[in-house]
């Protein structure tokens, strides 16, 4: 395994403590893990602010509700929980550029996020069309072995792999 | 109230665990899609070997109920392709880019912001879509132990000797 400058867990070993949140919150409270829902009620609120009358009219509003429920609260605790993680292991980093990107694209911080923005716009798009994304598909369908899952997982690993092979062609690969 | 203490709890150490792995890096996400590094891929299937074992567990006893997203295959195939387009460009996926955000990765927030934009863009589009694209090849709340005609814990043993074996692959591949 190739050891990087500052030392994480084993993958295995964090991976294996998520299955356990994951066993923990379906026990606790009967939910599982999601994220991209959440995207959704979050700019409804947004949207509420500008025009209520046109979020209550629309139909993908009316199905998913601008409110905070878990999902939402869950999707901020994970900001929180790697904050406190990065900040006691010293590995927080205020950083605009990632290293493999900077070797690639070059340093220049307005380029990669606008490539950012728009990988998120598309990221969204298909991901509430697929229906989910890599926390409900990859963790919590696949849990249950929904044939949902399945798919949905193959599938945004066939995309995502496509794209970084494109964008990285020819690069040394270590 | 409760509940959303409850989610936001489970989101801290799912956060914390998920940095600890050091999965939420743009640098490992795009290093899986590259087939470089497949540290996120060694996380993810330890949750779900895991996750699958016990979540079984509490559906036999009656303790939590299954919530089984549907399956409509177009629909799936076709969101999870474009998904996985964008997940190339941005490096990060909605739940890691909350997490790189948290351990300092700025341009996590533009993704951010892309994805609230793509879910309102979604969101105008949506009513063109559910009666077309959404509503090809569904098939209800579908398993695959139904579909094949198992036991479900044999599928599961079945999952973990693959994912088992996938792991001392890529631990042999030094990937």
């Amino acid at each position: 395994m190739k050891t990087m400058g500052d030392k994480g867990w084993s993958p295995y070993l964090a991976g294996a403590l998520t299955g356990v949140v994951i066993i923990l919150s379906v026990w606790s409270a009967g939910q599982y893990f999601g994220s991209s829902t959440c995207f959704v009620r979050t700019v409804g609120m947004i949207e509420q602010l500008f025009s209520a009358e046109r979020v209550a009219r629309m139909d993908y509003f009316v199905r998913f509700m601008p409110e905070i429920d878990w999902q939402l609260m869950f999707v901020v605790g994970i900001l929180i929980g790697a904050f406190i993680s990065a900040i006691t292991s010293n590995s927080f980093k205020l950083k605009a550029v990632p290293d493999m990107w900077e070797t690639r694209f070059g340093p220049g911080a307005i380029k990669r996020g606008i490539v950012a923005f728009i990988g998120g716009i598309i990221l969204m798009v298909g991901a509430r069309l697929a229906g989910g994304c890599p926390s409900g598909y990859g963790l919590s369908a696949l849990v249950q072995l929904a044939v949902s899952g399945l798919v949905a997982l193959v599938c945004f690993f066939a995309g995502g792999i496509v794209v970084a092979q494109i964008l990285y062609r020819g690069v040394n690969r270590k | 109230m409760n509940i959303l203490l409850n989610g936001l709890i489970a989101g801290i150490l799912f956060g914390f665990f998920l940095q600890k792995g050091r999965v939420i890096r743009y640098d490992k996400q795009v290093g899986a899609l590259r087939l470089i590094d497949m540290t996120i891929v060694k996380f993810m299937f330890s949750a779900i070997l895991v996750g699958m074992v016990g979540v079984h567990i509490l559906h036999i006893f009656g303790i939590a109920k299954p919530l089984i997203l549907p399956t409509a295959i177009g629909a799936n195939i076709i969101g999870g392709l474009i998904f996985g387009i964008g997940w190339g460009l941005l490096g990060y996926c909605p739940g890691t880019s909350l997490g790189a955000l948290g351990e300092g990765r700025l341009d996590a927030l533009w993704g951010i912001f892309g994805m609230l934009t793509g879910a309102a863009l979604f969101a105008e589009v949506y009513p063109l879509l559910s009666n077309t694209v959404l509503e090809w090849g569904k098939a209800g709340s579908i398993t695959l132990p139904q579909i094949l005609g198992m036991n479900p814990w044999l599928v599961i043993v079945i999952f973990i000797s693959g994912g088992l074996a996938l792991f001392r692959w890529l631990e042999k591949k030094g990937l």
